[in-house]
């Protein structure tokens, strides 16, 4: 089975040629890259071009690795056990399954995605390193182990907050999703607005590449900024001839608050605007 | 197989074991890619390269990778007989070429010819018809329009033979040497923890209530315990203005990364080296000054102090009274350094300038001494050494 994009996802090659890679070798795949490159995406867009269910597990900074395999309700059983109800007697009606152990025990290959795994704690990954690797895990409680019907296919996604540890990084394939280029940008914008007039793409596009090379910027807008502010360009109905004028009169792009989510920001492309217009 | 490629890979510093290259071994035998430099070179860095700051080695490891196969491409060449050459090249030709090459004197005729023409051509040549060139109608060159001519070189102009991928150095500023910033600044200073349970008790504390509870003889007692903070407690000092001033975004984002990371960090700012004033405030600070001496009382033992300067200046602001280029101080800066490692026991010095360069600075020099060579460069790397000897 080859991955290679689907309808709403432009995939690159060297991207397509990790994701192969990890599905045929059965090895997880580590996604980094810039926020709003599409590495969420690329696991729900790899679970609808197989057709595949789609398992997401969102880490918080709050999550052990034990919770993505099961949790032990052991409060619920300490008042169950109070009031005499009969549940108590088997551990089992205890035991919360997690997103792990729903992946494994699938009748068929599901794609399992474990969302920024850099937000929990620095020894985290460390936590899921037999169950990466063998597919199987050990329930305390009940005195058994889970093993994978059918091995899934793991994507993990990662912000770079944390660096992660080697051993975890050994047993991954790694992927790094670089900022789109300009060519990649406009099939993106493509598919997702089919009907939208190319020369309102590509003058956006360049005041796109204009404000992400303005230095200094505290975070640079990415793809899907690039694709909400041209939402709302044809929703407003915002021809290209208002963007073509935007370095002479104009203060900073209209519909900036899309682009720029930093009110630093917004003061500093004010900032150049503003020294532009006084060297005239 | 590849022990060349993984060579290249270790020598260039991208970790590699030999699990990595198994796995690439492995891959290639499931047939993921054949025969496309491109995309071996895409499925290589996919399972070799474990993390984007190694990119850039990894590209120009597999450069130097592809020039040592390059030479044996040569190699190969040379062996190939003319001969062999010839033949392959009569038989593409189709039966009007080969009559016009007859009517030339046949193919043997032509190629001396070219010898000859080649050796008395000294440079490049456009148009024309008698030199080799492009473009023109002589009948060597290419893109010009000879019948009997053959091509040499490319089609016209040698017109973007695309610069390969890992020619292109496009990872070159994620190399974890060159580059700092507010996320992986505080990623440093994370390493300084230490937790501890301290105010409000309002997290449930399981196995204390499972213990009561069993002590109770089952009736449910419930026990709640304080959160985990992490109490570090942290003095910085900035060195501001003058030099530093080239600095100003690196020592933001530390300041940035510290404040939020840290819930007790105090900081103040001073001028070259300390001396009996610090202030919070640059604009104010000949008006609104603390006593050095208040900060040394203020703060307790266990406080972490950092300074961050440039440690350059002239000596004599370290060692002499009345060295100070601001102002008359009545001691010595030395004299104030040493009460500040008497008070504190965990103190360091990060200077924004590369290690490799402090030896040429005598000021550097003196103060290394005076912190005990506790100072660190202000890199990802040199902020990790630095909290990990503050967090001892």
């Amino acid at each position: 089975m080859k991955f290679s994009g689907t309808q709403s996802y432009v995939a690159t090659d060297d991207l397509k040629l990790a994701v192969n890679a990890a599905i045929t070798l059965e090895r997880p795949l580590l996604v980094k890259g810039e926020p709003g490159t599409g590495k969420t995406m690329l696991a729900e867009q790899l679970a609808e071009s197989f057709g595949a269910r789609l398992i997401t597990w969102h880490i918080k900074s709050t999550t052990k690795a034990h919770q993505g395999l099961y949790e032990y309700d052991a409060v619920s059983r300490l008042r169950d056990s109070q009031l005499n109800s009969e549940k108590v007697h088997d551990v089992r009606n205890y035991i919360n399954k997690g997103k792990l152990w729903e992946a494994f025990e699938a009748d068929e290959r599901v794609v399992l995605l474990i969302d920024e795994i850099d937000k929990a704690d620095i020894e985290f990954p460390n936590d899921l390193l037999q169950e990466i690797d063998k597919m199987e895990f050990y329930v305390y409680e009940t005195d058994e182990t889970i093993k994978a019907k059918h091995r899934p296919i793991i994507i993990i996604t990662s912000n770079n907050e944390k660096e992660l540890p080697d051993a975890f990084l050994r047993r991954c394939f790694f992927h790094y999703i670089a900022f789109p280029d300009r060519t990649t940008l406009q099939r993106i914008v493509d598919v997702h607005y089919p009907n939208i007039s190319q020369s309102l793409v590509s003058e956006a596009l360049d005041v796109f590449f204009d404000v992400r090379k303005v230095p200094g910027l505290k975070k640079k807008p990415s793809t899907s900024e690039l694709v909400d502010w041209l939402k709302l360009l044809m929703a407003d109905n915002i021809g290209e001839a208002v963007l073509r004028e935007r370095d002479v009169t104009k203060a900073i792009p209209p519909l900036a608050g899309a682009l720029v989510k930093n009110e630093q920001d917004v003061m500093l492309l004010e900032r150049l605007a503003f020294m532009s217009r006084r060297n005239r | 197989m590849l022990l060349n490629l993984f060579n290249e890979m270790r020598a260039a510093k991208v970790p590699v074991s030999l699990r990595e290259l198994l796995d690439l071994i492995n891959a290639l035998k499931h047939n993921i890619v054949f025969a496309d430099m491109d995309e071996f070179y895409y499925l290589s860095r996919a399972i070799l390269v474990k993390d984007e700051r190694h990119y850039d080695k990894f590209d120009r490891a597999f450069a130097a990778y592809l020039k040592g196969i390059e030479n044996l491409d040569q190699h190969i060449e040379a062996l190939i007989p003319d001969e062999w050459l010839r033949r392959e090249f009569e038989r593409s030709l189709s039966p009007e070429e080969r009559e016009q090459i007859k009517s030339l004197g046949g193919l043997d005729k032509l190629i001396e010819a070219f010898k000859e023409r080649l050796e008395e051509q000294k440079a490049k040549h456009k148009g024309g018809n008698k030199w080799i060139g492009t473009g023109g109608t002589s009948p060597f060159g290419s893109g010009g329009y000879n019948p009997e001519g053959f091509r040499l070189g490319n089609d016209g102009e040698r017109q973007g033979k695309a610069v390969k991928v890992w020619e292109q150095r496009d990872y070159k500023d994620l190399d974890d040497q060159v580059e700092i910033g507010t996320r992986n600044i505080k990623v440093a200073l994370r390493r300084l923890r230490k937790f501890a349970r301290q105010g409000a008790e309002d997290e449930f504390d399981l196995s204390g209530t499972i213990d009561h509870t069993a002590r109770d003889g089952g009736l449910l007692s419930i026990q709640m315990r304080p959160e985990r903070r992490n109490t570090v407690k942290l003095l910085i000092l900035f060195d501001i203005g003058g030099s530093m001033d080239a600095h100003i975004k690196v020592c933001e984002e530390l300041f940035s990364a510290c404040r939020t990371e840290f819930k007790h960090m105090e900081y103040y700012y001073f001028h070259n080296f300390i001396y009996e004033g610090l202030w919070k405030n640059n604009s104010r600070r000949f008006e609104q000054r603390t006593a050095t001496l208040d900060v040394l009382h203020t703060y307790g033992a266990d406080y972490k102090v950092i300074f961050v300067g440039d440690a350059a200046m002239s000596p004599y602001e370290v060692a002499q009274p009345g060295g100070s280029v601001e102002h008359w101080n009545d001691e010595a800066g030395y004299v104030w350094m040493q009460r500040f490692t008497q008070k504190f026991k965990k103190i360091i010095w990060l200077n924004p300038y590369p290690k490799k360069t402090w030896d040429y600075t005598q000021s550097i020099s003196m103060i290394r001494e005076l912190v005990e060579d506790r100072m660190y460069p202000l890199t990802v790397e040199g902020l990790e050494e630095g909290m990990r000897y503050l967090a001892k």
